[in-house]
């Protein structure tokens, strides 16, 4: 199996009033083809960083990102991102939010067709009937569902999503997770999801990286066994405690609250 | 309801008249104290045709002015709102520029371009009434927030794609709040001018000359137009409002 994203002893810092500020220091990811990695961390340690450097938004102090084989020197169209901030535009409907991607990536798509293929997209995480919604009239959920719409829409290799649903309610969170699976099954993506929640990474990803604290390096990695159709009963077996256990001792330590 | 929309301002500018006319009535003022509105009818049948000249010139000078406070407003705005030098550089010189009374720049553009009426009229329109859009703009693109760069530079979209498509748009509100008192304060710049220049025209000219014939009723004739103008020149702002940046209005619920 290929690396489709493969970062290599990547170290970075930043220029403040008060000097340097290392961030990262010595990462190390390996995604293969339609893998799908967590990334969990002490807050401020550089996940959010990381996602940048991925995407080629800024280019590493040292170290080298690589996609497909190719080494990221600046922006590509093959990726899309979704935040915690869904940052949908105010003036489009919610089907013009899902299609802009479309409007700056070259597409052979005629606009029946970008729109079509936002629809299927936005039928996908059941927000059929919403099109012509402003994103005002939706729900947080709803808002979220339509950004990774569009982070979807140019049928990008990766899809970076830098804590999507850290800002939603417990139960919305839950279904925007089956939500994902479901859509990973019709539009396949390798994934990096920065997350807060130890469940959604066991949940969601098939291997989690756990950051140590900044500067960040790379502490641990844990591989999720593949069981096939994840359903929400799967957080509750003894397999899945086990794995949140050990997570849950890694970042305390990453947090420097234990000992190695 | 449409009908009820447009018909409770009505109501109420007569019920306001009515008060000044009994106002005027029962203190018994004499029209060189307080014109009543009834006085002021007499001034426009007999100048009619001096108020359409002179409100034209008005109009058309104080529009001048705006247009150029736009341009170069959202051009100072964009310079500062996308370099942190800039803002750190102009800031300052605009903040103690705008603070200088307009009253005292009247006089110096009035000599500056004397002979050029026109020209000095506009100036002073367009000086009064740029510093609020030029703050509006390099406000709201400051304050983008840098997820909203970033979904389309994630894309590899160019700096004025993402101007075009995400900046300007998200900037409009703003812009057309800044507009609203631009209006106002250029309106202000023309009649400044227009009553301190000699040989001025323009309702501002027109409502000296009723200074120095001690016509009061024409004075207040003028005035009452002036803020007919005004009211005119706010209310197609708030139309393009509703066209531009309609979508930021969130109907209360
Ligand atoms: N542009 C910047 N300039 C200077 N320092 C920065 C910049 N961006 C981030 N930092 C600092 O770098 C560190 C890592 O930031 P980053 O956003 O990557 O963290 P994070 O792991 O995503 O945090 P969180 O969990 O809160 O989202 C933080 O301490 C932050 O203050
Ligand atoms: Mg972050």
């Amino acid at each position: 199996m290929t690396n489709l994203i493969e970062i290599r002893d990547v170290r970075h810092s930043y220029q403040t009033q008060s000097g340097p500020l290392p961030v990262l220091d010595g990462l190390n990811v390996t995604v293969p083809t339609g893998g799908f990695c967590a990334v969990v961390g002490p807050s401020g340690c550089g996940k959010s960083t990381l996602t940048r450097l991925i995407a080629g938004l800024m280019k590493p102090d040292q170290g080298e990102v690589w996609l497909h084989g190719e080494r990221v020197t600046g922006p590509r169209n093959t990726v899309g991102m979704a935040f915690q901030n869904p940052v949908l535009l105010e003036w489009r409907t919610i089907l013009q939010n899902v299609v802009l991607p479309l409007e700056i990536v070259p597409t052979k798509l005629s606009r029946k067709q970008q729109e079509d293929r936002a629809r299927y997209l936005l039928a996908l995480v059941g927000l059929s009937g919403f099109e012509d919604k402003r994103p005002s009239e939706l729900s947080g959920g709803m808002r979220q569902r339509a950004s990774l719409c569009r982070a979807l829409v140019h049928q990008p290799e990766v899809l970076i999503l830098d804590e999507p649903f850290g800002a939603l309610d417990a139960f919305t969170r839950e279904d925007l997770w089956q939500t994902m699976h479901r859509v990973k099954e019709k539009e396949p993506f390798t994934g990096v999801l920065i997350t807060h929640d130890l469940r959604e990474s066991i949940f969601l990803a098939d291997q989690v990286i756990v950051l140590s604290g900044r500067p960040a390096r790379t502490q641990f990695v844990l591989d999720v066994p593949d069981t096939g159709p994840r359903d929400l009963d799967h957080l509750y077996t003894a397999q899945a405690a086990e794995m949140l256990h050990v997570l849950r001792h890694q970042i305390e330590i990453a947090q420097g609250r234990a000992a190695a | 309801m449409r009908l009820k929309a447009i018909l409770t301002p009505i109501v109420a500018v007569l019920v306001f008249l009515s008060l000044w006319e009994a106002l005027v009535w029962i203190m018994g003022w004499p029209n060189y104290k307080m014109a009543s509105p009834s006085d002021l009818v007499p001034a426009y049948i007999r100048y009619w045709n001096l108020f359409l000249v002179m409100g034209w010139q008005t109009l058309w000078r104080t529009v001048a002015g705006l247009l150029l406070a736009i341009v170069v407003g959202t051009a100072l705005g964009m310079v500062m709102g996308f370099s942190r030098t800039m803002r750190d550089a102009l800031y300052p010189l605009l903040v103690g520029f705008n603070a200088i009374p307009k009253a005292t720049v009247v006089p110096i553009i009035a000599l500056m371009f004397v002979g050029y009426h026109d020209v000095n009229t506009v100036l002073i329109a367009f000086m009064i009434s740029f510093f609020p859009i030029a703050v509006s703009i390099s406000i709201g693109l400051s304050t983008l927030e840098p997820e909203y760069r970033d979904i389309l530079r994630s894309l590899g979209a160019s700096q004025s794609t993402i101007f075009w498509k995400i900046a300007l748009p998200k900037t409009l509100p703003e812009f057309f709040g800044a507009l609203k008192v631009a209006v106002t304060l250029a309106f202000i710049g023309t009649n400044l001018m227009e009553i301190v220049s000699p040989h001025g025209r323009g309702l501002g000219a027109l409502f000296d000359s009723g200074k120095t014939n001690a016509d009061y009723p024409l004075m207040f004739a003028v005035l009452i137009a002036l803020a007919f103008l005004g009211i005119v020149l706010y209310y197609v702002v708030v139309a393009l409002e509703k066209v531009f940046a309609g979508w930021a209005e969130r109907t209360p619920t």
